[in-house]
């Protein structure tokens, strides 16, 4: 136990559209039956970090839901356990998190009364697999201040909604780009950084003292000449899910079998909240191509090259194509769906079309009463 | 003070030696059911959503499976400070150190677990039937009637009727008769096999009863009761309840899970039945899928053809298999093109590629007529099956078999090939 996890769950994008007006895109669903926080949080677990605070702020309701236990990913011990940090008020501090530092410096106590000299943080909006204990190995190795987990740009994505790192031959960071208008080099920060216990609660502390709150633009980009930086770059699958057109893609990589094997078959695994829904029952009717089915879900319609989450009722003559249809949804008969999200707990009335544009998926929110048979 | 008002005492040390190879390397509440259940779960499921945090569950054969998917109790939430779930196996004394012999007798070497927990009253219960029951609404009649023993009835068909043991009961359903097994039965209320019992009478009557041999509750403590004049009462009980012992009503209730209603609904929000997941992923249907009334667990692959069957977690079926009328349980694969025509696959099965099961005429089953029929081949778990064999029906199959192992690459009908587990 060398190192206590922070990961940051407090965020909200525009670019998720209407899909974070409901929830924080830390706990948005991924590949069926997961949602994005499991990865870090089984990231943590399966690196032996038992002591991890989750730092949340923006519609925590369904995140919290989500943690209501800490047993899944095995937390919940006397030694450590996990720790969820709502903005609270206090008689020192009245104001909502202003940034990821001054989060992080609002639960500095946190940090103060662990004894692990190193301090993991991870962003909750991400997925991957990523044993931290290596990380730490080679932020030790090379004597660095602070490690920054980095990746090429993946496919299709444009670098510049990323912090972007310039290095050296010896991976120490020379300048860091955030969020650049027009982005040099394709090297990207993963959000993941390793750095010393005692030096974040004293780069926290100054930032804070300066009012600057934001810990990429505020502390690692300011200290990137004065302080050693490095790079680890990791080459395994890495997404980050935080707009729509990204989290569609997310999910939908997961039709491939390589990244299915990767994420579903190899060790380690990545843990979830368990819901007790039945086994997936498909009826007399049901055609289903290339998709992958959660539990509960009772199909009598054609789906295609499409992800079905937890608890979804498909009716007679659907059709659905391309399209990811979240927890708890019941579609009524002759209902066409393509290239579509379905938003949770919606019901979609029978006989209606949803179709999206090619290239710009489509979000369904619908709110009818819903009639069971 | 510990105080409970009703404890639950699972027997659960069965063997199910009608489940045939199935239960070769485990018992029977630990064979799955339903795509990914244990029978266990129906009755432990049942004990939390009666509001019971209290249950010793007794083992005594193959316990292993059983132990790892009990553990502490976490899914069934019976993981508690005070109560919980705990095994009770059959244990060393320092003078006359038995198995357990029978049902009450199993009960009565555990006096002192159910005396630590103070109940009221205690409720009996078995792991090898299928059905969600509400213990408290039991209770409730037992404390209305204020009686010693209520025994938990279920109405069957009169024709039926002697192949159970029924109760004769006057208008208050008080119980005046037993007859087990009758040639003309006189009520068709049978017995469950699950009972309530006020705690001081079943102390009492287990501890005058200590020295009878193989001592159980149908045959010798609920008639000893009943003759000493304690008040014993029928519940009874109108829902779905389904015995799993046979390979026959195995393979029928799981395929009734199927049906476009099924009588014994998992999809309703109430009255859930909790399992140990260990398989989180969803499940993938390949392209090159087709699937026609099925029941499908957590992770499983599909590539291949299935109709009309319960597929359990983490199975994968290969592409050109067809499988048909089955019941397929966790971790099997089945290898390209084998075709599975009503058979029974266990836990970690592997069916080589082009292997043909259930196929040819019907012939009883030549070692074990009685347990291997209804046309079902039967696998036993970890088995391997090689490339290209053509299996009968009526058929047992267990152990790392080869193609040597099949004279001329067949198993007829009616035959049995046991390389491994202790029975046939």
């Amino acid at each position: 136990m060398r190192a206590v996890g922070i990961i940051l769950a407090g965020g909200h994008n525009n670019k998720m559209r209407e899909l974070s007006n409901k929830r924080a895109i830390a706990a948005m669903p991924i590949a069926g039956s997961f949602r994005a926080i499991d990865f870090a949080l089984s990231n943590m677990t399966n690196s032996h970090i038992q002591k991890v605070a989750v730092i949340t702020q923006y519609n925590s309701k369904s995140l919290n839901e989500h943690l209501n236990s800490s047993k899944w990913w095995d937390f919940g011990r006397k030694q450590g356990g996990l720790f969820v940090f709502t903005p609270t008020i206090t008689p020192e501090n009245s104001y909502w998190y202003r940034g990821t530092a001054d989060s992080m410096y609002q639960n500095i106590s946190f940090l103060k009364n662990s004894h692990e000299p190193y301090v993991v943080i991870a962003s909750g909006d991400c997925v991957y697999k990523l044993d931290y204990n290596k990380v730490l190995e080679y932020h030790i190795d090379k004597k660095a201040d602070i490690t920054v987990v980095c990746s090429k740009v993946p496919k299709g994505e444009e670098p510049n909604r990323f912090g972007i790192l310039n290095k050296d031959e010896d991976n120490r960071i020379l300048s860091i780009d955030e969020k650049p208008i027009e982005a040099y080099g394709e090297l990207i920060s993963t959000g993941v950084y390793i750095i010393r216990r005692r030096l974040l609660i004293e780069l926290l502390r100054k930032a804070n003292e300066e009012e600057r709150y934001d810990f990429v633009k505020d502390i690692l980009v300011r200290h990137s000449q004065v302080k050693q930086i490095y790079a680890y770059e990791i080459d395994t699958y890495w997404s980050n899910i935080a707009t729509a057109e990204a989290y569609y893609k997310t999910n939908m990589d997961f039709l491939k079998k390589e990244i299915r094997d990767y994420f579903f078959h190899e060790y380690p695994d990545i843990y979830s909240k368990i819901d007790d829904y039945p086994p997936a029952k498909y009826n007399q009717g049901a055609a289903v191509r290339n998709s992958l089915i959660s539990s509960g879900c009772i199909i009598n319609g054609t789906i295609e090259n499409s992800i079905l989450f937890k608890k979804v009722y498909v009716g007679n003559n659907c059709t659905i194509k391309n399209s990811i249809i979240l927890n708890d949804v019941y579609i009524g008969d002759n209902t066409y769906i393509e290239n579509c999200i379905v938003e949770s707990r919606d019901t979609i009335r029978a006989n209606t079309t949803h179709i999206g544009e090619d290239g710009e998926v489509r979000i369904v929110v619908e709110k009818n009463d819903r009639y069971l048979i | 003070m510990i105080k409970k008002e009703m404890i639950a005492m699972l027997l659960a040390g069965g063997q199910g030696s009608r489940l045939g190879v199935l239960t070769s390397n485990l018992a029977k509440p630990a064979v799955t059911f339903g795509g990914k259940y244990r029978i266990i779960d129906f009755p432990l499921s049942n004990c939390i959503n009666s509001g019971i945090d209290t249950v010793g569950v007794l083992t005594q054969y193959q316990p292993l499976r059983l132990n790892t998917h009990i553990g502490i109790g976490i899914p069934w939430d019976l993981d508690r400070n005070i109560g919980g779930v705990s095994i009770l196996p059959p244990y060393e004394k320092s003078q006359n150190s038995e198995w357990y012999t029978g049902t009450a007798n199993a009960i009565y070497q555990n006096m002192k677990y159910m005396e630590y927990y103070n109940p009221e009253y205690v409720l009996i219960l078995g792991g090898d039937h299928i059905y969600k029951m509400d213990y408290e609404a039991m209770l409730d009649f037992h404390k209305a009637n204020q009686a010693d023993i209520t025994l938990a009835t279920i109405p069957v068909p009169m024709e039926e009727a002697s192949r159970f043991g029924v109760v004769i009961t006057d208008s208050n359903k008080q119980i005046l008769e037993f007859e087990e097994k009758p040639e003309v039965p006189r009520s068709n209320l049978a017995s469950m096999g699950i009972y309530i019992f006020t705690w001081k009478v079943l102390k009492e009557s287990l501890i005058a009863l200590s020295e009878q041999k193989g001592c159980d509750f149908g045959k010798h403590v609920i008639p000893f009761c009943h003759e000493r004049g304690d008040r014993v009462f029928a519940y009874e009980y109108n829902g779905y309840w389904k015995d799993v012992g046979t390979l026959g009503s195995y393979w029928e209730s799981n395929m009734e899970l199927i049906d476009l209603v099924p009588i014994f609904n998992l999809y309703e929000e109430f009255w859930k039945i909790y399992t140990k997941t260990d398989t989180i992923p969803p499940q993938y249907i390949a392209d090159s899928a087709v699937i026609d009334r099925a029941i499908i667990g957590e992770g499983t692959n599909i590539y291949g053809e299935v109709y009309n069957s319960v597929i359990g977690t983490g199975v994968t079926i290969e592409t050109g298999a067809v499988v048909r009328d089955s019941i397929i349980m966790k971790g099997t694969v089945i290898g390209e093109g084998a075709l599975i025509n009503k058979a029974i696959l266990a836990e970690g099965v592997t069916v080589g590629s082009g292997a043909q099961l259930g196929i040819g005429e019907e012939i009883p089953n030549k070692t074990a007529p009685h347990i291997y029929s209804f046309g079902l081949v039967t696998v036993a778990e970890d088995t391997i099956i090689p490339s290209d064999v053509k299996i009968g029906k009526n058929t047992a199959i267990a152990g790392q078999t080869d193609f040597a192992d099949y004279a001329d690459g067949i198993l007829p009908s009616g035959e049995s090939l046991i390389k491994a587990g202790d029975r046939l």
